[in-house]
């Protein structure tokens, strides 16, 4: 669809890719939301994720959120990139931009994609301690 | 018939593999599939909380499962 970019890759994320596709002269702002590896979770230093994909179901739940979000709110275009494989401190697993004519269906829509990511897109992260290592969320 | 059943995260370091074959019986459903699952790998029974796909789908407990259907165990996702 030429309002959506999806993308799983494990190449770095380039925000700029996702800036200029979701850009346009009809739009008043662009929201973007980047998530980046973070250096601790409960306390204990983390030193790397591991990203792991069930790829083509991922890029399919993706596409699902990208026009529910177009369809839902007053959003232009939508960018949705996720990377996979062993990330650092850091380092970039998901960008989200969003463009819109006015800022709030551009804020709201990017909060959903990210909150909706977080819950139905096959992706797990394995976070590597200095004493070992446990995936994500799986024990709940 | 058989199914390819797709293994991921934590429920691939459980069984040991990313992939297995398992038998199941014409007009078998998804929870039929979990019954047989937990028989066949007692280790799945413990850890209930996982959601099934078919053909890069989630899927019903009720769906009922063709030949050459590709089914995935997804545990909790934690992309993001």
């Amino acid at each position: 669809m030429k309002n959506i970019s999806i993308k799983l890759t494990s190449e770095p994320l380039s925000l700029q890719e996702c800036y200029a596709f979701v850009e346009d002269p009809t739009c008043g702002g662009i929201d973007v939301f980047v998530g980046t590896v973070r250096n601790h979770t409960k306390g204990k230093s983390v030193s790397q994720l591991d990203f792991s994909a069930y790829g083509p179901m991922a890029l399919k739940e993706m596409e699902k959120i990208a026009k529910s979000a177009l369809a839902k709110f007053e959003v232009h275009k939508i960018a949705i990139h996720h990377a996979e494989g062993v990330l650092k401190i850091g380092d970039i697993p998901v960008v989200i931009a969003v463009s819109a004519a006015h800022r709030t269906a551009a804020f709201e829509a990017c909060k959903f994609a990210i909150d909706r990511l977080k819950e139905t897109v096959p992706i797990w992260k394995k976070e590597h301690f200095e004493d070992g290592e446990i995936w994500v969320n799986a024990h709940p | 018939m058989q199914v390819q059943v797709l293994l991921f995260g934590i429920v691939a370091d459980l069984i040991g593999e990313d992939s297995l074959s398992l038998s199941i019986e014409k007009k078998d459903t998804v929870k039929n599939l979990k019954t047989a699952l937990h028989t066949k790998y007692p280790q799945l029974k413990n850890y209930s909380t996982y959601a099934i796909a078919v053909n890069e789908h989630y899927a019903q407990d009720h769906l009922v499962l063709k030949e050459n259907d590709v089914v995935a165990i997804i545990p909790p996702v934690s992309g993001g």
